[in-house]
């Protein structure tokens, strides 16, 4: 008799299983998965897989599975930069890779605004914040561009069955905090080093939270070490997807955990006495309340990156700057994470608030986030960023400090001139109360 | 493989192997870059051979190849570390180049000659005399790096 046995999983176990032809997969196990959609950059696309085709003598594996985007190099300052963008067009056309999104955003955002990622996926993507993908309920995880060359020619890869480390997260977010305060205790409390395991994100506060916010959450599972991030989809994630043009059932609720899934560890964290959070050079795990920091002279404001320029972080902002005005002590760089951010920025009256605070408006891309775009800092001089990492010479020259925050606290910087609690600066009248369209 | 050890801590990151303004620059010139904000005298030092040592949590950060790369092409021929970021060691496997974790890597100093038998997990510090015994590389993963990477391993795949 072929008797069926029935084991607890957890999500991710789920996917890979599925992925892998088997009901049940066991953490540890080494599989092999078959891909539903593999995702590229200019850094990691074609510039990689040109030659390595040739060589193989091989093509393209489904063009329907491949998602190609344009981001870490754009808008192109240098001849190389532009070299590396022709040959990816190029590419593109010539092998028909028509889910090609050029100069339209950061790739981790550009996804889901064109409604790509859906519950029990197994995507994989050629950048290690790919596990942002995470939080439409699917795997997804960051690969190199070897890997990523070896997918679009076979459509399988590798991977060891990762334990899961399930985080609850209760209460709701006082003054000023947002998911990225969330990450950078996480990243303090849980450490960075979670290498080949990945993380779920459930609890009330989750389940409240907007998608763009479960983001950060999913996006910076890359920053505890996490192999990826998820969260199991709900109605708010299916509304989501439909509404930027991808089809999906409602079955695909059925995308849990569960009951008694093998979690290797639970962690609860009670997020209503949380204060906004600010990690110090050179470490996202190096963070604490931002009061430890209030004063810090800082020379770059800089709202950008898939973690940090999204429509609601533009939002967080605008609530800081609306009727004030940068100090002339910094400066306020903001590149918007997708032109479709721009586009709704626009048209909410956000960008105007923006613009009138003095804010310099900078093009959506990776930019200085990756020490590669406008932006980059000179030996000695100290930002505070809305995004993910801070790791010596991050931002620029190797002897430059980033100080990381979310949104609110960069814009109170910005007005300050110096690290400030955003509580603070809101709780003073703005100097031009009819300075900015409502 | 024998070769002097160059031993660092914990976390070092992919932003220190890799500077991020050097990332358009093919290889050859990335690599005299790598690790300059941590010891300047580290990739000019590098000798063909030579053994990589650190702490937990090697290779966090980005995606970017260019980090194993350029350890590589300084002429780093295999990486010892407490723990690996999961990218960064599927990123070596992919070059072909052996990465085995290894307990002990705060009993190995700078400049200790090392031999290193990645197939049958023998770690020997020739210098101290001491030698351990530590998991040796899944066959599945050697297979790629014998190779000389996954290229050149999915190259026999597909003519097989």
């Amino acid at each position: 008799m072929n008797e069926e046995v029935l084991v607890a999983q957890t999500l991710v176990q789920k996917i890979i299983a599925r992925a892998s032809g088997q009901s049940h997969v066991a953490p540890g196990a080494m599989v092999s998965c078959k891909i539903d959609l593999v995702m590229a950059h200019d850094g990691s696309g074609p510039q990689r897989w040109a030659s390595q085709l040739k060589e193989l003598n091989a093509e393209v594996w489904d063009t329907s599975k491949i998602v190609l985007i344009t981001d870490h190099y754009v808008p192109p300052a240098d001849q190389e930069s532009a070299a590396i963008l022709k040959l990816t067009r190029d590419f593109a056309k010539a092998h028909g890779i028509y889910q090609f999104h050029d100069m339209q955003g950061i790739c981790h955002v550009v996804l889901p605004e064109y409604g790509y990622l859906k519950p029990g996926m197994f995507a994989c993507g050629g950048d290690s914040h790919s596990p942002t993908g995470g939080a439409f309920g699917c795997y997804m995880a960051g690969y190199g561009w070897t890997d990523i060359a070896a997918m679009v020619i076979t459509g399988d890869t590798w991977t060891i069955v990762p334990e899961t480390i399930r985080v609850n997260l209760s209460g709701g977010f006082a003054e000023c905090v947002a998911a990225k305060d969330v990450m950078l205790l996480l990243c303090r409390e849980l450490g960075m080093d979670n290498s080949f395991k990945v993380v779920e994100y459930g609890g009330g506060l989750v389940a409240d939270l907007s998608v763009q916010e479960r983001m950060v959450l999913t996006n910076m599972a890359a920053e505890l070490g996490c192999e990826t991030g998820i969260i199991e989809a709900d109605q708010k994630t299916l509304d989501h997807i439909r509404a930027h043009g991808g089809h999906v059932d409602d079955d695909a609720l059925e995308w849990r955990s569960d009951r008694d899934a093998p979690y290797e560890a639970v962690h609860d964290f009670h997020i209503s006495t949380l204060e906004p959070q600010v990690a110090a050079p050179h470490s996202p795990s190096n963070s604490g309340p931002v009061s430890a920091h209030v004063g810090q002279r800082i020379d770059q404001c800089y709202i950008g990156a898939c973690t940090g320029a999204k429509l609601e972080d533009l939002h967080m902002a605008a609530r800081i700057l609306k009727g004030r005005q940068v100090s002339p002590e910094t400066r306020l760089l903001v590149a918007p994470a997708s032109a479709l951010t721009t586009k709704h920025a626009v048209a909410d009256g956000t960008l105007q608030i923006l613009l009138e605070a003095g804010v310099v408006m900078l093009p959506t891309g990776c930019g200085a986030c990756a020490g590669l775009g406008a932006g980059v800092l000179a030996a000695g001089e100290v930002c505070m960023s809305s995004t993910n990492r801070n790791f010596k010479g991050r931002m620029g020259h190797k002897d430059s400090d980033v100080y990381l925050g979310s949104p609110y606290t960069v814009a109170a910087t910005a007005v300050a001139g110096r690290i400030a609690d955003p509580r603070e600066i809101l709780a003073d009248a703005p100097a031009h109360p009819q300075g900015a369209v409502s | 493989m024998t070769g002097r050890a160059w031993v660092y801590g914990d976390e070092i990151n992919t932003d220190l192997l890799a500077p991020g303004y050097c990332l358009r620059l093919p290889i050859e010139e990335l690599a005299p870059h790598c690790l300059e904000a941590l010891d300047p005298d580290f990739a000019g030092g590098v000798r063909q051979g030579d053994i990589f040592v650190a702490g937990d949590n090697l290779g966090l950060g980005s995606a970017r190849e260019h980090a194993p790369g350029a350890l590589l092409t300084l002429g780093i021929k295999v990486v010892l570390a407490k723990s690996f970021a999961r990218i960064f060691y599927r990123n070596a496997i992919n070059l072909g180049l052996p990465a085995l974790f290894f307990a002990h890597t705060h009993e190995i100093t700078m400049g200790d000659e090392m031999d290193v038998d990645p197939v049958a997990g023998m770690v020997r510090n020739v210098t101290t005399g001491k030698q351990y015994q530590v998991n040796s590389i899944p066959p599945h993963l050697m297979a790629i790096i014998e190779d000389g990477g996954l290229m050149a391993h999915l190259k026999k795949r597909l003519a097989s």
